[in-house]
């Protein structure tokens, strides 16, 4: 009943969002108050359907940045986990202290901080640095990319957490009792087990981490967003090129979408009952739930 | 249902594994609290080589944390239990006998001579039954994938499910699961193996597949502890039977003693029950 609400809410929702959209974009080419405004739809069609190379760029950033900070974030948070449900104090305290302090406080801030801080204090000067294909040139990105890592690390701690709890103890006292080591217990069995908890969850986490990653324009990173402001800003054209903005990002976060759809279908192989999977159609459009009938028919 | 069991099960793993010691196992005066319960009361037990010892006795009575014990995967609060002339879980600090606690990997190196099978299988849900067979050999023992497989193959046929070597345990009925989860322990060429009420999680009709592989076993020479309450097994392959109550070994003998003529009120209580 609850679910069959929601999932007719999220379809009304949508509807109403859209239909919100065009009366406002109708509205605002018609309206005359003060100042004529000209709209020059142009732009937002040629930064979808030719983007130059700024926005490709930026594009690249967003795509570039998020896939980094989520790895690093999921090694840290499986390092933190680890370390809060560990026998040894000292490590307990530590992954403690991280998780609260990266949670706590608003990634805006860690991210100003960070980065600025210990510059202006003089105390270091951030370097550049490439990773593979993921040549960052510019200290900002870097950094900015490392503190997003960081920050995600402490949030994939309580999901990692959730999922290793989530393996029945009789699976690691089987290893154990294998002769297998902490390590093997953890990396062999565990683990692979936690994931089928971790990856719904960790789907999420990359699909807000795609749009956090305009945060880092408090570091002047030319990611998509602060390639968009500064076209936005310089040519007084914020409807127009804002639109185009989230076109590109609703075009990634949609692609994960169904990229998720199917890694989770994949992920619950094996044991369990195995997940029917979602088809593109109800991605895009919504499931419908067959006791929503039922609310629709009024009974 | 019949169950083709070889009668060379040990062969696979390359014959009988020869304990370096004629007394496999002997527990000491082992006391176990779990917080204010007193659930181990000075038990002693000592199996010999090629020994099987089933344990009986009412829920609760603290069989299973006792072999848990025998494996380190509870600890003990006082007394020694040496299995295979080692001693489990905790080292010598000075002279004053007092007990600290091994190192993690000695404590690994030791559980790699004793096999245990679970109630509940505890088989890993995501590898099939000879990935299950293999894995500790070649993580734990550094065997090659070739020599491990040939290996995970051989007691897969012996246990008599050659044919289920890429079916994962959910696809498997629990006398299969449990016959591969008894083939991967002894992957590892245990020296003792432990069964904590191996069959009482089955469906009855599959209990006696299970019980097939344990008499083999038995009969080949292998040094078991079994708690169970399967009296038609005890009868045919046990050497001796212990019966606990309440953390205490009551009293111990051979099946025929045991079952028919119990000197302890206790233990006719309880044979009473479930006899
Ligand atoms: N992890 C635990 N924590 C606290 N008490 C436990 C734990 N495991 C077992 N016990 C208690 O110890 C006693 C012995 O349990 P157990 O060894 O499982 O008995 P048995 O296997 O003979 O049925 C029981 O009273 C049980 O409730
Ligand atoms: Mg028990």
């Amino acid at each position: 009943m609850a679910r069959s609400i929601g999932s007719l809410g999220i379809r009304r929702a949508r509807l109403a969002g859209f239909l919100l959209l065009l009366v406002f974009v109708v509205s605002a080419c018609s309206s005359n108050k003060g100042a004529t405004y000209h709209f020059e739809w142009d732009i937002t069609f040629r930064s979808i359907l030719s983007p130059n190379g700024a926005i490709i760029n930026g594009l690249w950033l967003t795509i570039a940045i998020s896939i980094v900070a989520q790895l690093l974030g999921v090694v840290l948070g499986i390092f933190a986990a680890l370390g809060k449900m560990s026998k040894i104090w000292p490590f307990r305290l530590v992954a403690n202290f991280y998780i609260w302090f990266f949670r706590g406080t608003p990634l805006i801030v860690q991210l100003t901080m960070f980065y600025y801080a210990p510059q202006i204090a003089h105390i270091v000067t951030w370097p550049t640095f490439g990773l593979g294909p993921f040549s960052f040139s510019d200290s900002a990105v870097t950094i900015g990319c490392l503190i997003m890592g960081v920050n995600e690390g402490a949030y994939m701690a309580e999901i990692v957490r959730a999922g290793i709890l989530a393996v029945d103890p009789g699976q690691s006292e089987a290893a154990k009792s294998l002769g297998m080591n902490y390590r093997q217990t953890m990396s062999r069995v565990v683990l692979p087990q936690a994931a089928r908890v971790i990856i719904p969850p960790l789907g999420n986490e990359f699909n807000n981490m795609i749009k956090n990653t305009s945060l880092l324009y408090a570091l002047s990173v030319y990611e998509l967003f602060t390639t968009f402001d500064n076209y936005a800003v310089t040519s007084f054209q914020y409807f127009e090129y804002f639109f185009a903005c989230c076109f590109w990002y609703l075009l990634l976060t949609t692609i994960w979408g169904l990229v998720q759809a199917r890694i989770e279908v994949r992920f619950s192989r094996g044991s369990g009952p195995t997940s029917t999977g979602i088809s593109w159609r109800e991605r895009l459009l919504g499931r419908a739930n067959p006791d929503e009938i039922s609310v629709l028919g009024g009974h | 249902m019949a169950v083709d069991v070889s009668h060379d099960l040990l062969g696979a793993i390359g014959g009988v594994p020869r304990p370096e010691t004629d007394v496999v196992v002997d527990a000491r005066g082992v006391n176990k609290w779990f917080g204010r319960l007193h659930v181990l009361k000075d038990v002693s037990l000592q199996v010999k080589r090629q020994e099987t010892v089933v344990v009986i006795g009412p829920s609760g009575s603290g069989k299973t944390t006792f072999i848990r014990c025998l494996n380190h995967l509870e600890k003990i609060q006082s007394g020694r239990i040496f299995v295979n002339g080692h001693l489990i879980g905790y080292r010598e600090a000075g002279s004053g006998g007092k007990l600290v606690e091994d190192k993690e990997k000695n404590i690994a190196l030791q559980r790699q001579e004793i096999g245990m099978v679970f109630q509940r299988f505890n088989l890993f849900p995501h590898m099939t039954a000879l990935e299950n067979i293999i894995e500790a050999p070649i993580q734990v023992r550094g065997a090659g994938k070739d020599e491990a497989v040939a290996m995970g193959r051989a007691l897969l046929d012996r246990v008599g499910l050659a044919a289920k070597e890429k079916s994962y345990p959910n696809q498997l009925s629990g006398g299969q699961q449990q016959r591969v989860a008894i083939a991967r322990a002894l992957a590892m060429k245990p020296a003792l193996m432990l069964f904590d009420e191996p069959t009482s999680a089955l469906d009855p009709e599959m209990i006696g597949e299970v019980l097939e592989v344990m008499k083999e076993l038995a009969r080949e020479g292998m040094t078991m502890i079994v708690v169970s309450h399967e009296m038609g097994f005890a009868r045919e392959v046990a050497n001796r039977v212990v019966m606990m109550d309440e953390g205490v070994v009551v009293e111990e003998g051979t099946p025929d003693q045991l079952f028919s003529q119990p000197t302890q009120e206790r233990t006719k209580t309880f044979l009473s029950k479930i006899l």
